[in-house]
């Protein structure tokens, strides 16, 4: 079963943290990285740039209307991802529960099944 | 010799092969991987060069070599090569019991059931760790590093390469089973996502269950799973239109079922059930015999259908086999017994908010003349389920009823 692993960050609370916790999430992450990969299950993974630095697209009456920043003005922003292809619901937030993010005040990252996919997987 | 016949030449000899290695140097491991590097060999030089003679002999010599190279180049088992050289060679027939005990060795209790798959369909079924990969919708590199760790487990169990004795065994061949069901499963409906046929997967299953089967004729749970299995996927042309919309059992062409496989599965089904043992695969595929014997829906024989969910309760509780049983309750009872037997499940923690419950429930409140509940359950249903097909079916159902409410 795949599930998306999604952090949402807080880039106040991430500002708030020292040097040493932030490098310990960098850390986290590359051991969670490596343990994903040994065992089989990372897909993939990726991170997003600050939110700031967004584009919303909007289309009406056939034409794009751009503008600067996210979409929904918020404290938490998505910031990155974890695709994984694991045994069950329940070892997937195992999984979840070992994100450094997840152990932050402020901050928490969300399960959901995959649905469909493609492209990504094409032989 | 075609191509296509010389890839299932290839995966009939895996199994073989790697049986023959593995009793003749312990160490699955590199066995494995030996065997794998020949069968690559095969697939590239026999279209081209032709089949050698004694094609097994040919794989057995050029695995032995590839394992031999192998580990000569790693210094670390030096050791071990000089041991496994010091034992007495067995002899180079297969050993009827080699397919099984590969079985068991991949479907070892050390691993999750993901590995156990994965393994087994590479060690027995002679698939390309490729192929495993695109048939589980997943990079080959990650299906690379769960084959590769499933192995380490297995030796650092210290398992060996033989079929265990007693209660063991009888443990052991239920593991087999429910794996080769797992993979006959995703073959049939994706666990996720909209393609509804992954049928190389399902006739991989099939394949491998007849290979039990032909090991063990007379365990009334292999006949039943391969049964099951025959009985099912007879189905499958019938079960989904070009679009690949579901089409539930009772508004499926009938004229479109398999005929031979459900002669072959109601066969198995029938020799089976005059055996002693009735166990839990025998019972669904006596099942999916009784369906098959319907030959309109509303021919079918639901008081049998119920009366072996019944036992089927009985041997193997579970609130999936009381869901079916109350679908087919429904239909000799009526759409209120069926719902009555259904709030017994409310309180079940395992089916809390399941797509399954919700979905029987709305189709026994749509027979009830409920269409308002029936359909806000078959939209829950919906957003419940992680199948594309089962979503875009549920929904359906629910909009079917929304222009039959009074407005």
């Amino acid at each position: 079963m795949q599930f998306l692993i999604s952090m949402h960050i807080n880039p106040a609370v991430l500002d708030a943290l020292t040097d040493e916790e932030k490098a310990a999430i960098g850390a986290g992450h590359g051991q969670f990285i490596q343990a994903l990969k040994e065992s089989g299950e990372l897909i993939t993974t990726q991170a997003l740039v600050d939110p700031s630095q967004a584009a919303v697209v909007r289309v009406r009456n056939g034409q794009p209307a751009v503008t600067d920043g996210p979409f929904l003005e918020a404290k938490e922003y998505l910031g990155g991802f974890y695709l994984i292809d694991c045994e069950d619901k329940d070892r997937a937030i195992e999984l979840a529960a070992q994100v450094p993010d997840a152990a932050i005040e402020g901050l928490g990252v969300e399960v959901r099944q995959v649905m469909f996919a493609d492209g990504l997987l094409e032989a | 010799m075609t191509t296509p016949a010389i890839e299932d030449l290839l995966r009939e000899l895996t199994p073989q092969v790697l049986g023959v290695l593995v009793r003749r140097h312990g160490q699955f491991e590199g066995c494995e991987d030996a065997v794998q590097e020949a069968i690559l060999a095969a697939a590239v030089q026999w279209p081209a060069e032709g089949v050698p003679g004694n094609p097994r002999g040919w794989l057995v010599a050029v695995a032995s070599r590839r394992l031999i190279d192998q580990v000569r180049s790693d210094r670390a088992r030096r050791e071990r090569e000089s041991a496994t050289a010091a034992e007495p060679a067995p002899g180079d027939v297969p050993g009827s019991d080699d397919t099984l005990a590969l079985l068991f060795l991949c479907c070892h209790p050390a691993l999750t059931a993901a590995s156990q798959t994965a393994l087994t369909l590479r060690a027995v079924g002679g698939l390309t760790t490729a192929e495993i990969a695109r048939a589980f919708l997943v990079p080959e590199a990650t299906m690379a590093a769960r084959i590769s760790r499933a192995k380490q487990r297995i030796r650092a169990a210290g398992s060996s390469f033989a079929v265990p004795a007693g209660a063991e065994r009888a443990d052991r061949l239920r593991v087999v089973l429910h794996v080769l069901y797992l993979i006959f499963n995703e073959g049939y409906t994706a666990s996720a996502g909209s393609d509804l046929h992954r049928a190389d997967l399902a006739r991989e299953a099939i394949r491998l269950a007849r290979l039990v089967h032909a090991e063990l004729p007379a365990d009334g749970e292999v006949s039943g799973l391969l049964a099951l299995m025959l009985l099912t996927h007879a189905r499958h042309e019938a079960r989904a239109t070009p679009a690949g919309d579901l089409i539930p059992l009772e508004e499926q062409d009938r004229g479109r079922w398999d005929r031979a496989l459900i002669g072959e599965g109601t066969g198995l089904v029938c020799a089976a059930l005059a055996g002693p043992a009735l166990g839990p695969y025998l019972l669904q595929a006596a099942i999916a015999a009784t369906h098959a014997d319907a030959a309109t829906a509303a021919q079918t024989n639901w008081r049998q259908v119920h009366a072996l969910y019944l036992i089927l309760e009985r041997i193997a509780p579970n609130p999936m086999v009381t869901l079916n049983r109350a679908i087919a309750l429904a239909e000799t009872e009526g759409p209120l017994a069926g719902l009555a037997l259904l709030s017994a499940l409310d309180g079940d923690e395992r089916m809390a908010g399941h797509h399954r419950l919700l979905s029987v429930r709305a189709h026994l409140l749509e027979k009830a003349g409920d269409p308002a509940g029936a359909r806000d359950h078959y939209r829950r249903a919906a957003r419940a389920t992680a199948s594309i097909a089962e979503q875009r079916y549920l929904q359906s159902r629910a909009s079917r009823l929304r222009t039959r409410l009074p407005p």
